[in-house]
């Protein structure tokens, strides 16, 4: 099982990954995705920008991938990381791991994204609805103790 | 070793507010004999003016990565190519 990892400006379309994952891999019985979206935050919020590092982004999630296909017997595993400005309902990230049975596959898919957003080096940045520049989006310490749930 | 050599030139890449606050998105150094971790490598890089210092006015909250990989302050930095130094990561 080859994850697949895509750091990337452009949208993702989560049928077209799950038919590809699916498509010749007739041992998979369960697809469990998660796709993060772009909040308004009440109206406050233009965009978010994403701003990423280069080459470690990808190299940190396959660390994430494999660490989660070691965990689980999985038949397919694919993170799809956006960058640059996305407005309020776009799409951010999609996380989909498939496997034989339900369990494991919801299982990888919840520690893919508690650890992709504690490790993986991305960074958000706020612009307003009133045009201004906001300021960098802080870590929230909830997301570490999400992830030390998993060691 | 000759403790005269200079360490050998090390390039240090700086993301989101550290970025903003070195003034700076990448470098080239050529860190004093002696340099031998990232803390220390820190240190050095505050005595090199005020947007230094003001990105790493608490340490703590700045993390490192060596050659893409995630890096602990004690961590040596001996044969590192790039170092990179960003704030707590909010991606997801």
């Amino acid at each position: 099982m080859t994850p697949i990892i895509r750091i990337q400006r452009e949208d993702f379309d989560l049928g077209a990954e799950v038919a590809a994952l699916a498509r010749g891999n007739a041992s998979i019985g369960a697809v469990v995705s998660f796709t993060g979206l772009c909040r308004d935050e009440s109206g406050r919020l233009a965009a978010l920008e994403l701003e990423h590092y280069p080459g470690m982004a990808e190299a940190e999630i396959a660390r994430v991938a494999a660490e989660a296909a070691a965990r689980w017997p999985l038949a397919g595993l694919v993170a799809i990381h956006r960058f640059g400005l996305i407005r309020p309902g776009e799409q951010i990230v999609l996380v989909i791991a498939a496997s034989s049975h339900r369990r494991e596959a919801f299982e990888a898919a919840d520690f893919l994204m508690d650890y992709l957003k504690t490790r993986a080096p991305f960074w958000k940045r706020e612009h307003l609805a009133d045009g201004t520049l906001g300021g960098w989006v802080q870590a929230k310490e909830d997301d570490d103790k999400a992830a030390e749930r998993w060691s | 070793m000759n403790q005269h050599v200079a360490t050998q030139p090390l390039k240090l890449v700086y993301f989101a507010w550290v970025r903003e606050r070195v003034g700076l998105s990448d470098e080239i150094v050529s860190p004093p004999p002696g340099t031998e971790t990232v803390a220390e490598l820190v240190r050095w890089l505050k005595t090199r003016g005020e947007g230094y210092e003001i990105a790493f006015e608490n340490e703590a909250i700045v993390r490192a990565a060596i050659d893409h990989t995630h890096a602990k302050p004690a961590a040596s930095i001996a044969g590192a190519r790039e170092i990179a130094f960003f704030p707590p990561m909010t991606g997801g």
